[in-house]
Parts: structure tokens; C-alpha cells; sequence
């Protein structure tokens, strides 16, 4: 309509053609709140119900593992048949879940309550359930640190071969060929034979862990990194020829600044990923070490060494394999969960 | 210096690829093959050619950012070479790129992409300093305070090209290699932003490279302008005399494509069609590179290179056959 006031009028109204005010210039010019490709990939992951439970189990069973101990009543270590200067109590032995030993069931008769054994007691009358918090500890432990210890090791040396290029590259990623056709089983089983002789940690705190579960680390260090490596690399290869490096060398950049300020960071999303997938996969070393007796050295437990315990009794206590079996596979398929949960919420080729 | 001084001098400027052809066995590909000119302070000097003759390179082989395999880079009297005078010619010598859409970082704000010069280089002081050299760079190229702290994707292409040009002057920069900076627009953006490098070069006393394969924007900024094929210059002249008399057949014949506003001398405009491609710089033609097209050529062009000189003052062309064709 031209003329709100003059329906059939062809004349038009002079009002239309008033020059805008501040405020309406305001109103119009207003923008949206800018959003980063970091927050719209936290938007889509939470969208995600698969890996939105799974992030909120694993920081759970995270929690679990720091908080618990501190406020449980019994220790993962303590025998608690075991009293200086009396006979050894077995009846505190192989309890079953909910069950008491003898001088506890005494001091309950005389009004005292105590704490339950939800899971019983293992054959040296130690509470089962701190043991296999313990054991989750160690096992997140080992994949978050095994994982960072990669991730750096890998993002420095995939870097650097991906934007020197030329010779470098080269010599690095023959290296990384070599050590891809190493059997890392039998490399970690000789490192952890050799490194529980040579390394001396008695009375440090890494005594407790035990020189196994260093030369595992020491292992993933030497061997794991390889295929971050090989993947950020790539990566970078093909993000070094956009025109924005092109641009920064143009200013006079050197090489440290461009990987730091324009390299890694758009390919931050394949770290991220590649990294919560790694995790699973050192959980799963170190538990089938464990098994193997190859992992933490005794008092402390693993998962893996609470199954590889468990199996003596394996007709009379089966729950006792059961449990760490089942908490192993929450933390590994939560995690992988997670990581393909983040691999669809960050990788931009997937979501274009 | 004068007004006219020389700022830029590029002396038998070579760039060589090695092309691998499998197992230890490389060979060169001559993208720039012994170009020679100057730049005058305070002009554009507009670089024409068709795609693939090398225009890109010898911007990129100027700045450095591929050592070149020959030649000399003469800036302010002084030769570029060495670290110490590439640390300076970095401060003075910027570059605009082509592409709007990949020369800008995805992952960082207007604000730091415009300012990464100024940390390169270390030349603000603190934040305050770095802010406000950030807006007024800003202000330069007409976008405002809002749009620091936006991401690159958030705006259009010719926005983009202006972060770019903001960027390029934030180290107050005498020389500019402007590389295609318009060909990836839309027409009337393109106008835009034309305008804005005559603006800007008003204001700061800029001198232009510009690089382009559009010969009625490289007319209207440019002062001079040199043509390229395959590696080589073959004419260089000031802007109105190259269009006015082209000597070299193979800038008549670029020339001659240029579409005309005016339909009736659009009619009376004869073509002059080029046969075959462009050769590949792999293995160039012997002699003169464009004697394999030229309508001219005859057998003194396959034995020597025709020398670059000056055949009237200020227009150099390199051809054999000069005076023949006429």
C-alpha cells in the first residue's frame, strides 16, 4: 500500500521517506552475540544425549575416585583380621557382601554401628569396594597422564615435522615408521623387567605406583606418540598452505609463532578427539598389564590385578571378577563414547 | 628522497622450483625467469598476464617469502639479503592477499588477526596502545570498534579484504604488494575497494605493486604498468601510453580482449585471437617464450632471448621484430 491514509491514492506518502532515527538506526544495526566455533561445538556436544551421559558418568566415576577414599572408612591396604599382638582373625577372610568379622559383629551387639562391606572382603580380609576405587584411580590416572604424555611428545614433534617439511620431515617420519613396527607389548613387558631392577624408587612417592607403572608411562612416551604425531602432521601440512601463514611470514614470524598462534590451534579439534580416544586405549594396557602381574606392584590395586586375583576364586566369589570387569568397561566405553561425542561435535568436515 | 626517486628496484629477479619427477631426478620450473623493473616512490605499478605467468611469484619473491633463486631486491638503496635487512624491508613492505576467505585465520578475532604485525614485531608497548592502534587501523579501512572482537567467517568478502588491508598497513608500511586484492569480489565491491587503495594511498603516501588480471581495474589505479608471459616481462610503459599504443604483439592482443563500455566501438574493436595455450614453464619455448603464438614470429625469435629496453623513454618492451611490425 503506498498511502496508509488514502487506500486507492497512487500518491506517496512523504512520511515513508523520513530519514531514519538514532534509535531505529540502533534497532536495525544491532548485532548478534558473536559465537565461537568452541562454543557452538560444546552446543552440539550437548545435544548429544549418548555422549552428554557419558561425560556426566565420567566425571562421576572421577569424583568417585578422588572424594571417596578420603572419606571411607577403610583402607585399600589394611588386613582387617589383622590386630598387633593377637592371633590373625579369618573370619574377616573372603566375607561376602554385607557381612561382618567376628570382633565387628561383637561391637555391634554392644550398640556401635558400622560401616558395611558392600562388597565384601577379599582372601587377605581387605574391603573390596576401596580396592576397587583404588584400582578406577589408578586406571584413570594411568589414561589421563599416559594421554597427556602423548599428546605432548606428539603435537611437538607433528608440528615440527609438518611445517619444516623438506629433509626434517623426512628423517622424522622414517622414525616414526621404525617405531610403528615395534611390538609395544613386548617392548613394554622388557622396559618393565629391565626398570624394576635399574630404577630405584623406594621412598619416593613414586614407590607406591610401582616401577611398572613408570615404565609404562616411560612406554607410551616412547611409543604411543607416533600416531598423534603422524595425525597432526598432516593437519598441519595441509594447513600450512593457507594464506594466512602465507600472511604471517609476510610480517617477519618465525616458525614457533605461526605453529602456536595459527597451526594448532585450527587443529585443536583432532587433538581434543584423538586424545579423549587415547585414553581408553592406555586404560586397557594398563589393565591387561595388571592382569598379566606386569602392572602395579602389590598392596596397591589395579583393575586389572583385582581380576587377575579374582580368578582363583572364580567359582565361589565370581562377583569379584565381575566388578572390576564391569567398572573397566563403564570407564572405557564411556570415554570412547565421549570422544566420538566430541569427534561429531568438533570435526568440521563431519558436521558441513 | 624526491618525489620521483626509485623506491623498489627488482634487478634479473629468478624463481625456480625444483618439480620432483619421481625418484631423485628434479628440474627446474622457471616461474620468474629474469625480470627486471623499478618503482617509483608513491606510484602503483600495476603487473598484468595471464593466469600462471608467474605475476604472483615475483610479488611473493620481492617480499621474500620464497628465497629467490637469483637477482636482487634493491629497497631504498639497500639490498635485501641478509637477516638484518629483511627484519627492517618486513617492516616496511606489506602484502595483500588474494583469497579474503583463507588469508584470514578462522580461529582468531578481527582485533588480533589486524594487530599480529604489532606483535610480530613487538611495537606496542601494552594493551591500551595495542587497542587503539587496532581501531584506528580499523578506521582506516571503515569498520569499527564493533567488529574487533567478531571472527573473520562473521563477515562478508569485501569486509574480509579490509581486515586484510588493515592488517597490511598496521606497521605503517611505505610499499605494498597488492596480489589480486580484488578478483575475488563482486563488481561494485570491487569499485569499493579500488577506491579505498587510492584513498588510503592519498592519506599514507603508499606505492602499490599491483598485481591483477583485470585490465580495467589495473588501468584506473595504476601509473604504470608492465605486462608478464611465461616468466618474463615483455612491455612496461605508463598506464595511458600501454593502452593507447601497445607495442609488444602479445599486449595488442591482450588488449584488444578488453570488453568496451561503447557498443559501437565495441563492433570496430578487432580481436586479435592468440592460437594454441600457454606453454608450460616445465619446458619453455627456446628464444622469445611467446614466439610459439605470436603472430610474428619468424626464425631470429627461436634463437635469442629479445633484450628488455627501453624503445621510447619510459616504455620498454622486449621484441625481436620491433621494428618490422611497427
Amino acid at each position: 500500500m503506498l498511502n496508509a491514509n488514502k487506500p486507492f491514492s497512487l500518491h506517496l506518502d512523504p512520511k515513508l521517506f523520513e530519514p531514519a532515527t538514532e534509535e531505529e538506526k540502533a534497532y536495525i544495526s544491532r548485532m548478534r552475540p558473536s559465537s565461537t566455533f568452541f562454543r557452538d561445538g560444546c552446543k552440539r556436544l550437548l545435544k548429544n544425549k549418548v555422549a552428554t551421559v557419558s561425560m556426566i558418568l565420567i566425571l562421576l566415576i572421577t569424583l568417585a575416585v578422588i572424594i571417596l577414599p578420603m572419606v571411607w572408612p577403610y583402607s585399600y591396604e589394611s588386613m582387617l583380621g589383622v590386630r598387633p599382638g593377637k592371633p590373625v582373625d579369618s573370619s574377616y577372610n573372603n566375607l561376602a557382601p554385607f557381612t561382618w568379622g567376628k570382633t565387628e559383629l561383637k561391637r555391634m551387639e554392644e550398640g556401635e554401628k558400622l560401616f558395611p562391606h558392600i562388597f565384601g572382603t577379599d582372601g587377605h580380609g581387605r574391603d573390596y569396594f576401596i580396592r576397587v576405587v583404588y584400582g578406577a584411580r589408578i586406571s584413570l590416572a594411568v589414561g589421563f597422564f599416559a594421554s597427556i604424555i602423548v599428546l605432548l611428545i606428539g603435537m611437538v614433534i607433528g608440528s615440527v615435522a609438518g611445517y619444516c617439511g623438506g629433509k626434517v620431515d623426512i628423517i622424522i617420519m622414517r622414525i616414526v615408521d621404525i617405531i610403528y613396527s615395534l611390538p609395544d607389548m613386548l617392548v613394554i613387558i622388557l622396559l618393565a623387567v629391565v626398570l624394576g631392577k635399574t630404577l630405584n624408587v623406594e621412598g619416593t612417592i613414586l614407590e607406591k605406583i610401582g616401577s611398572n607403572v613408570i615404565s609404562m608411562f616411560i612406554v607410551f612416551g616412547l611409543l604411543y606418540w607416533v600416531s598423534m604425531a603422524r595425525l597432526i602432521r598432516g593437519q598441519i601440512l595441509s594447513l600450512r598452505e593457507q594464506e594466512y601463514v602465507l600472511s604471517s611470514q609476510a610480517t617477519g614470524a618465525k616458525g614457533g609463532w605461526i605453529i602456536r598462534k595459527h597451526l594448532l590451534p585450527n587443529c585443536i579439534s583432532v587433538i581434543i578427539i584423538s586424545t579423549a580416544l587415547q585414553i581408553p586405549n592406555a586404560i586397557f594396557t594398563e589393565s591387561f598389564l595388571s592382569f598379566m602381574g606386569l602392572g602395579v606392584n602389590a598392596p596397591m590395586p589395579s583393575l586389572g590385578s583385582l581380576a587377575s586375583e579374582a580368578l582363583n576364586g572364580i567359582t565361589s566369589y565370581t562377583y569379584r571378577l565381575v566388578i572390576p570387569a564391569v567398572v573397566i568397561c563403564l570407564i572405557v566405553l564411556s570415554l570412547n563414547l565421549f570422544g566420538d561425542g566430541l569427534r561429531d561435535a568438533f570435526d568440521p568436515k563431519l558436521n558441513a | 628522497m624526491s618525489e620521483h626517486g626509485t623506491l623498489l628496484e627488482v634487478q634479473d629477479l629468478k624463481q625456480y622450483f625444483d618439480i620432483n619427477m619421481g625418484f631423485f631426478r628434479s628440474r627446474p620450473l622457471k616461474a620468474v625467469d629474469g625480470v627486471s623493473f623499478s618503482i617509483r616512490k608513491g606510484e602503483t605499478l600495476g603487473l598484468v598476464g595471464e593466469s600462471g605467468c608467474g605475476k604472483t611469484t615475483v610479488g611473493r619473491s620481492i617480499l621474500h617469502l620464497y628465497q629467490p633463486t637469483g637477482g636482487k631486491v634493491i629497497y631504498d638503496g639497500k639490498e635485501i639479503g641478509d637477516r638484518a635487512s629483511l627484519k627492517e624491508f618486513r617492516k616496511k613492505a606489506t602484502m595483500v592477499f588474494q583469497d579474503p576467505y583463507s588469508s584470514l585465520n578462522p580461529r582468531m578475532t578481527v582485533s588480533d588477526i589486524v594487530a599480529e604485525p604489532l606483535d610480530v614485531h613487538g611495537l606496542c608497548k601494552n594493551k591500551a596502545e595495542r587497542n587503539d592502534r587496532v581501531l584506528e587501523l580499523l578506521g582506516y579501512v571503515g569498520l569499527n570498534s564493533e567488529h574487533a572482537s567478531r571472527y573473520a567467517h562473521e563477515f562478508s568478502g569485501g569486509q574480509r579484504q579490509r581486515i586484510g588491508i588493515a592488517r597490511a598497513l598496521a606497521v605503517n608500511p611505505e610499499f605494498i604488494v597488492c596480489d589480486e586484492p580484488v578478483s575475488a569480489l563482486d563488481v561494485s565491491i570491487q569499485a569499493q575497494v579500488i577506491n579505498m587503495f587510492d584513498e588510503l594511498q592519498e592519506q599514507l603516501g603508499l606505492t602499490y605493486l599491483f598485481i591483477a588480471h583485470d585490465l580495467l581495474v589495473v588501468r584506473h589505479i595504476s601509473d604504470r604498468i608492465a605486462v608478464m608471459y611465461l616468466g618474463k616481462m615483455v612491455e612496461l610503459a605508463d598506464a595511458e601510453e600501454i593502452y593507447r599504443r601497445p607495442l609488444h604483439p602479445y599486449s595488442r592482443s591482450l588488449l584488444s580482449a578488453v570488453p568496451l563500455p561503447d557498443p559501437k566501438k565495441a563492433r570496430a574493436n578487432k580481436r586479435i585471437m592468440l592460437s594454441g595455450d600457454i606453454p608450460s614453464p616445465l619446458n619453455a619455448p627456446s628464444g622469445c617464450p611467446f614466439r610459439t603464438r605470436c603472430p610474428h614470429a619468424s626464425d631470429v625469435c627461436a634463437g635469442s632471448m629479445p633484450e628488455f629496453k627501453e624503445v621510447e623513454t619510459g616504455h620498454f618492451v622486449a621484441c625481436h621484430r620491433l621494428a618490422e611490425i611497427g
